[in-house]
């Protein structure tokens, strides 16, 4: 009973850093109907923002504050500068520009900081508490209360204030949306630019765990993907429980089937992709795509 | 008092001219009608003035040029454009694409007065305020693109073949509740209809475009009485 426990509360754990990412990916799939593919790249480069003004001397919370804006100001840039010429045109080769962008970001903070793990102090004491026979590190629990306080902001944005509607308007019909006065060009920015600042967040949060690489949140981003499709790209509070969902199973799998163990849980959350993609397209949480002609 | 002047306005998609040199008048609280056959320039004519498509010559709104201000610029001055396939925001509620129509105002109790007013106009609208704009039938989707255009609280509303795709007594249905519109908040109109039958129940003066040019212009009277309008647009 103790080791289930303990697999269910690590699982939690990891879950809380896909879902970190997730919700960055569901901001902009909301703000602007794209999937960023660079989000973690992004996310990894403001980490790198951040350890640099620790190295300049800063305090740690200091220098999260400060990458975290400067994250703001990032995503609206490759909003206003990148993404924008391909907007207009087909979706698909704006999610490819994305993928373009992973590679790019990567290797411009692999010439600066290079490839070797660095270290990234962490935000929260390292100390850890029992629960239920389980030992919780401090960190975790504190990352998955950041995260969950993350969530409810957001579905509150979202469903609940003027920005968050215009945010949406835009998305669903940008030229329509002018025509309510709506300034198309800047939303857009605001867009990318809160998912910058959240995915700057969810990189600090993590890196000291993970160390800083380049490569950082490239697997956590597969695992974020899939917790989108299997939460619904409309719905933060769907995407954080299959993110923690897939951390969960992804732990139990790996013990309690010995078929798949740990070599090959990372197959899971593409098995339950597929499952989902076939029974409910538009995701557990999410809400169906209405056409009507 | 000329609320909107269009002077020899030309404008193209690429390289093929749609507007060779249109003009337009609207008064204050006026209303006008532009017929024509397809690709004469209607919808091109109302892009034009809304900012959504490059155009040379003058477009004057409220005594300023307004030419060349992006859409949300225009909206901004006061312009609400019904666009041709209605423009509904899909993924949106019916009471969301209201208060984005209503973005650019400030007060809250004013607004949700608006909402009232626009579901008393089109109550068909009332069953719907919490569906989402793509479930709603044609007919319901033009209402709803007519009440966001209201929200907006502006003081010219182009409108462009509300009729489109509606069955006839649908139409007859959207065109009675801007006809209210229009004599109960006094806001001036572009109408760009087909229906020439329509678009005289609406307007006060109209003119005909033909390749991008006026051919005709007159008041909605003496256009009625005309044979070669009656042949064409009237059913004989």
């Amino acid at each position: 009973m103790g080791t289930f426990i303990q697999l269910v509360v690590d699982g939690l754990a990891t879950g809380s850093v896909y879902a970190a990412l997730a919700l960055a990916i569901v901001l902009v799939n909301q703000a602007t109907g794209l999937i960023n593919f660079a989000q973690g790249g992004l996310a990894v480069l403001s980490s790198y923002i951040a350890y640099a003004f620790v190295q300049l001397g800063l305090p740690l919370i200091l220098a999260i504050l400060v990458a975290v804006v400067l994250s703001f100001f990032l995503g609206a840039l490759v909003e206003r500068f990148l993404v924008r010429r391909f907007e207009r045109g087909d979706p698909d080769t704006a999610v490819v520009v994305t993928i373009g962008l992973l590679t790019l970001v990567t290797g411009i903070a692999a010439v600066i900081w290079s490839y070797n793990n660095l270290g990234f102090p962490s935000l929260f004491p390292l100390t850890s508490v029992e629960i239920l026979g389980a030992v919780v590190s401090v960190r975790s629990i504190a990352t998955t209360v950041t995260i969950v306080v993350i969530m409810v902001v957001l579905q509150v944005l979202f469903l609940r204030t003027k920005l968050g509607l215009a945010l949406r308007a835009v998305a669903d019909n940008p030229n329509s949306a002018a025509l309510s006065g709506l300034p198309v060009g800047r939303l857009l920015m605001v867009g990318w630019g809160l998912a910058a600042t959240l995915g700057a967040i969810a990189g600090v949060l993590v890196a000291p765990q993970l160390t800083l690489t380049p490569g950082m949140l490239d697997t956590a981003l597969v695992y974020a993907l899939a917790a989108v499709i299997l939460g619904g790209l409309s719905s933060p509070v769907g995407c954080v429980v299959a993110a923690s969902a897939i951390g969960v199973l992804e732990n139990l799998v790996a013990v309690y089937v010995p078929l798949i163990g740990h070599d090959l849980k990372i197959a899971v959350p593409f098995v339950l992709i597929f499952v989902i993609l076939i029974i409910r397209p538009q995701g557990l949480f999410g809400r169906k795509v209405v056409v009507r002609v | 008092m000329t609320l909107l002047e269009l002077a020899n306005v030309t404008a193209s998609y690429g390289p093929v001219q749609v507007l060779d040199g249109v003009s337009l008048t609207v008064p204050e609280g006026g209303s006008v009608g532009i017929l024509g056959a397809n690709g004469a320039g209607k919808t091109t004519t109302l892009r034009a003035i809304s900012g959504t498509v490059r155009t040379g010559g003058r477009i004057m709104f409220a005594g300023r040029d307004i030419r060349g201000l992006r859409p949300d610029q225009v909206a901004g001055l006061g312009i609400a454009h019904v666009p041709e396939g209605r423009g509904t925001l899909g993924q949106l509620s019916v009471r969301e694409n209201l208060l984005v129509g209503a973005y650019l105002r400030r007060g809250r109790q004013k607004i949700s007065a608006d909402v009232d007013y626009c579901l008393d106009l089109f109550p068909q609208l009332q069953d719907r305020i919490g569906s989402r704009a793509a479930a709603l039938s044609g007919g319901e989707q033009q209402m709803l693109a007519v009440a966001r255009a209201f929200m907006a609280k502006p003081k010219l509303l182009l409108l462009d073949e509300a009729s489109l795709g509606l069955a006839p007594s649908t139409s007859k249905t959207v065109y009675e509740a801007i006809r209210r519109l229009r004599v109960e908040s006094g806001i001036a109109m572009v109408v760009v209809e087909q229906n020439a039958n329509l678009a005289f129940s609406l307007v006060d003066t109209a003119t005909v475009l033909e390749t991008g040019r006026n051919v005709l212009t007159g008041t909605s009277a003496e256009l009625k009485g005309m044979d070669e309008i009656r042949r064409a647009y009237l059913g004989g």
